[in-house]
């Protein structure tokens, strides 16, 4: 299922996420962090269901420190929703699927 | 005995949960766990676990989550992601209530836990991911060669402020006494650790900042003094909540919220367990958890078996 999920960086966010034409979710994430290892199944599940209406990345916060610093994360794992290029929707820490499905739903 | 969809239901998928878990499988009861996030609890956040028992060098936190959940599957323990958002005791057949359903048990064990105390303090909410953190693991790699906060005084405080030092070149580690609750080893290092500079007898009154946190405001509740300190990050630490959001008044709470049980960690309401965190107990430790936990499929597995006779 991960193959839902594209791996982004500083130098592709850009095009991957700000001149995107369908909502994004960037989920920043770094390999020393439990919690974002924790809820990574979670949002493969999501990613599953919603794939088709929304376009779902992950951001290595210790390799790309550029696009975290642009919006501020000082904590992970942090998602942000992305609405033709703006930032209409952002949650941090671990939060419950059904959580996250409102999120979604709200956005779409 | 009335039917039920399972013998026990455990709530909650810590290490207090996946304990119970464990010796509930291996009493071939029929047993379902359920986790509203995902297994774990609050040793996904811990940096390092060095008390519990069987590994010499110490184990990370999320590791020994992914052993312990590798444990309880391998022994065939279900467990489900979902949020219990209700709990019906009135009759024998307890019934847990889902956004999206509901199943029966004869037991249910309350594994659920606690969440870190807030400060409290305005401001604090709006700093969230922003300077305002409950996790060194997470967070503290963000604060490479900056100054930072830390508000507690016991094991997780002073624990997690000495892991920050890896990052941060200074930690204000502010704690409302004149002395650390932190066992032992823990203070030993913090004081012999250059970089942690202790604010004793001070408590946290404002946080401030524009897009991020900036700096933060302490009252020294001996003397009434105010003093600013600078700091890109404030990581709280004092103290934990009961999850009990869910939990019906019928079964007996401590003061703060915490479920109280009796010896065999049985709650006010027959067949109703608790272990972990989330009960009114002197000391919340992993082994404290498991050793509930123990107790408590022990104890249900009883109870169970004397409804069939």
């Amino acid at each position: 299922m991960s193959e839902v999920i594209t791996e982004i960086s500083d130098s592709s966010f850009d095009s991957e996420v700000i001149q995107s034409e369908k909502p994004v979710l960037v989920d920043f994430w770094a390999p020393w962090c439990g919690p974002c290892k924790a809820i990574g199944p979670v949002i493969e599940e999501l990613a599953g269901e919603f794939s088709d209406r929304i376009k779902f990345t992950k951001c290595n916060v210790d390799d790309n420190p550029v696009s975290p610093g642009k919006f501020g994360i000082k904590a992970i794992p942090t998602l942000i929703f992305f609405k033709q290029g703006k930032v209409v929707d952002q949650i941090t820490g671990m939060v419950a699927k059904s959580k996250l499905q409102q999120a979604i739903n709200s956005i779409l | 005995m009335e039917k039920a969809d399972y013998d026990l239901i455990i709530i909650g998928g810590g290490p207090a949960g996946l304990t119970a878990g464990i010796y509930a499988v291996r009493a071939r009861l029929n047993v379902i766990l359920y986790e509203k996030l995902v297994p774990g609890g609050q040793i996904i956040v811990t940096d390092w676990v060095e008390n519990f028992p069987g590994f010499p060098e110490g184990i990370s936190g999320m590791e020994l989550v992914d052993r312990m959940v590798a444990q309880a599957k391998r022994l065939g323990l279900k467990i489900e992601n979902n949020e219990v958002i209700s709990l019906d005791i009135s009759g024998p057949v307890k019934r847990v209530v889902f956004p999206d359903g509901a199943i029966t048990a004869h037991a249910v064990i309350l594994a659920t836990g606690a969440h870190p105390k807030k400060l409290g303090v305005l401001g604090e909410e709006a700093f969230l991911g922003k300077g305002i953190s409950f996790c060194a693991t997470c967070d503290g790699p963000f604060y490479k060669n900056k100054v930072v906060a830390a508000v507690g005084g016991g094991d997780t405080a002073v624990q997690e402020s000495i892991y920050l030092t890896k990052f941060a070149k200074k930690v204000y580690l502010i704690h409302r006494r004149d002395q650390l609750r932190a066992t032992k080893i823990l203070q030993e290092r913090a004081f012999a650790n250059d970089k942690i500079d202790l604010i004793w007898n001070s408590v946290v009154t404002g946080v401030e900042g524009s897009d991020g946190l900036e700096k933060i405001t302490v009252k020294n509740i001996k003397t009434g003094e105010f003093k600013e300190f600078p700091v890109d990050g404030c990581f709280i630490w004092v103290g934990i909540l009961p999850n009990s959001g869910f939990i019906p008044d019928t079964i007996k709470k401590d003061e703060y919220g915490f479920i109280i049980t009796d010896y065999k960690m049985e709650t006010s309401a027959p067949g109703v367990f608790a272990a972990g965190d989330g009960r009114s107990t002197p000391l919340r430790q992993i082994a404290t958890a498991v050793g509930d936990a123990a107790i408590a499929a022990f104890s249900a597995e009883h109870y169970i078996e004397s409804l069939k006779n």
